[in-house]
């Protein structure tokens, strides 16, 4: 019903996309860098090219895509989207706005001299910033553009997402009869964080850690930088939450189900796999408490894994962490984060749980 | 991808957002206490939009009076950003284009019933008919054991889904955030059911409770019966998940 309600806008709605990269060449001073304006002219030649060939398929297309398979994919593909890209414009606005008005010289007041204590103070600091791990990459990255030590920017970047008021008060609500459950995510998650920063000060090397490239703000007015800095961050964040979404679409659109009744019969497999789930299905931490309620048949201790991990290391935020802190980066800190947040959830769930 | 092409995709995924925050779009995607934040980051990508186009032509003129040439060839490396930033056209081409319908029947087949015990139950009108949504009769007659439901006329309003040997339910997504994390609740239906059902095609549903049950044959979850004696097709409702969980 929507696709054939859609029809009408098909026409012009690609027109404004296709127009700016035509237009760009000529922006060009006229003897700016040939192969420049080669790479733009074919890049926008694809582009129309590409726009041609939707219009003319669009009847095969249309069927193609009303396939349930393909609707459903298409669904959560825009429903994790539209809901990330709330928090992630908040986030960048806070980027943003640490870039440009707080001075660097703030935080190296504000946090202590030794990095060792510095990881902890930022990994409480994480639960005022409101909001699920869209928004702390972005903020993450302008803390250490800012000085700050990347150890506690870390720590900051695994806790903010998981101890935040909101997030806590979503799994509150998500586990009446489990109380405990939201001082087990708390413990848990704060103290992965602190450690995954005291692991990083201790072996961490700066070069792993490429630094944002980033235009030169100085020569800006404040303005034009913060405006600056928030489409760099929304433009460059942006695409790797949408490789991250299309990732928890598949997903969620083409695995099946069933497989994780026949994990939830052994303890150890049953933490393992909603640790793996966690990651794959890139859940947003607001909701994750929801989801993990719902899995019935799993363990207290499994479910804390799935809050732990879900926050600190998933699809969409491997994605964008690699796009903010270069590949090299991600490649490392994913692995230890996950093994160590698995870690962290079973023995906060011995004790606690 | 240089500076105007960003400015674009900025400014029409602003749009698209606004678009789908002040139509009922959105509710096909995310709960509905996200609108304000929507528009409000809807508005933001705008500005962002407009001040990168600002910037930048008041940037070049300033440049063609300081004719500082290499400068500015400079300048125009910098700002570029990676390949990735095209996958923003994505999203947006879905959401404006194609505006994919709200989860239906082949999720719900997928999932298993998510029904949860309730901490207690609110009170019922005490006569007419009652009009329940899926998740509180399904609630009601698994957990309460249908104490409040039985000898009344009872109105539930979903989706029909059907199983593999082709046994009828209705349900409706529940919805805590966005759709990535809907689940189905689900009802199946006996008595007398219309001959012909589409999966997806909403009904409300006119029957009554009975004590008889089945299993989810996903995760083992219960479903109740419900007694059809009529049902009748209804448009899509402004909200198709139910978001009572949020409450």
């Amino acid at each position: 019903m929507a696709i054939t309600k859609a029809a009408p806008p098909t026409a012009d709605s690609p027109e404004p996309v296709a127009t700016p990269p035509t237009g760009s060449p000529g922006t060009k001073p006229a003897g700016a860098k040939s192969a420049d304006a080669r790479s733009a002219d074919s890049k926008s030649l694809a582009l129309i090219v590409l726009l041609l060939v939707l219009v003319v398929l669009q009847g095969p297309l249309r069927s193609a895509l009303a396939v349930p398979v393909m609707q459903s994919w298409m669904t959560v593909f825009v429903a994790v989207l539209v809901q990330a890209l709330p928090f992630l414009v908040l986030g960048v606005l806070l980027s943003a706005a640490i870039a440009v008005f707080v001075s660097a010289s703030f935080f190296a007041r504000a946090l202590p001299k030794r990095p060792a204590l510095a990881v902890p103070v930022a990994g409480v600091a994480g639960a005022v910033l409101p909001g699920c791990e869209c928004a702390s990459v972005p903020v993450a990255g302008a803390l250490v553009r800012r000085g700050v030590t990347p150890a506690a920017a870390l720590a900051f970047l695994l806790s903010a997402p998981a101890i935040n008021p909101i997030v806590l008060t979503a799994t509150a609500v998500a586990f009446p009869r489990d109380p405990e459950m939201v001082l087990a995510r708390f413990v848990a998650s704060l103290l992965v964080a602190c450690v995954m920063g005291w692991l990083w000060q201790r072996l961490g090397r700066t070069d792993w850690l490429r630094p944002p490239e980033r235009p030169h703000h100085e020569g800006l007015g404040k303005g034009a930088a913060f405006w600056d800095s928030v489409r760099h961050d929304v433009m460059h964040a942006g695409g790797f939450l949408v490789i991250g979404a299309m990732a928890a679409a598949t997903l969620k659109a083409v695995a099946p189900a069933s497989w994780l009744r026949t994990a939830a019969d052994n303890p150890l497999v049953a933490i393992l796999a909603l640790a793996v789930l966690a990651v794959l299905l890139s859940i947003c931490s607001e909701a994750d408490a929801f989801v993990a309620a719902s899995l019935t048949q799993f363990s207290l201790t499994a479910k804390l894994a799935f809050l732990v991990v879900g926050p600190m290391i998933d699809l969409k935020l491997f994605a964008m962490q690699a796009g903010t802190f270069g590949r090299g980066f991600a490649l490392r800190f994913a692995p230890a984060t996950f093994a160590l947040a698995i870690a962290g959830a079973v023995v906060t769930g011995a004790v606690l749980l | 991808m240089n500076r105007q092409a960003q400015a674009a995709v900025l400014f029409l995924l602003g749009a698209a957002l606004l678009h789908a925050g002040f139509t009922d779009l959105y509710l096909r995607y995310v709960k509905a206490g996200l609108q304000p934040l929507l528009l409000l980051s809807g508005a933001v990508l705008i500005a962002a939009a407009l001040a990168t186009v600002w910037y930048e032509w008041r940037g070049r003129t300033k440049r063609r009076h300081d004719e500082g040439v290499d400068h500015g060839d400079g300048d125009g490396h910098v700002h570029r950003e990676p390949r990735v930033s095209w996958l923003l056209v994505l999203p947006l081409l879905a959401l404006i284009l194609v505006a994919p319908p709200a989860l239906g029947s082949y999720s719900a087949m997928r999932t298993g019933t998510a029904l949860q015990q309730p901490y207690g139950y609110d009170k019922l009108p005490a006569a007419g008919p009652l009009h329940l949504t899926v998740v509180d009769y399904a609630t009601r007659a698994v957990y309460d054991h249908g104490r409040s439901l039985k000898g009344r006329r009872l109105d539930v309003t979903g989706f029909v889904a059907l199983d593999g040997a082709g046994h009828p339910y209705l349900v409706r997504m529940a919805l805590n955030c966005c759709a990535a994390d809907a689940q189905p609740v689900k009802i199946a239906l006996t008595g007398k059911i219309p001959p012909v059902l589409q999966p997806d095609k909403w009904l409300e549903v006119t029957g009554t409770y009975t004590a008889r049950r089945t299993k989810d044959p996903v995760n083992n979850g219960p479903i109740p019966y419900l007694q059809v004696t009529e049902a009748k097709p209804v448009p899509v409702p402004k909200d198709p998940y139910d978001e009572s969980w949020n409450k």
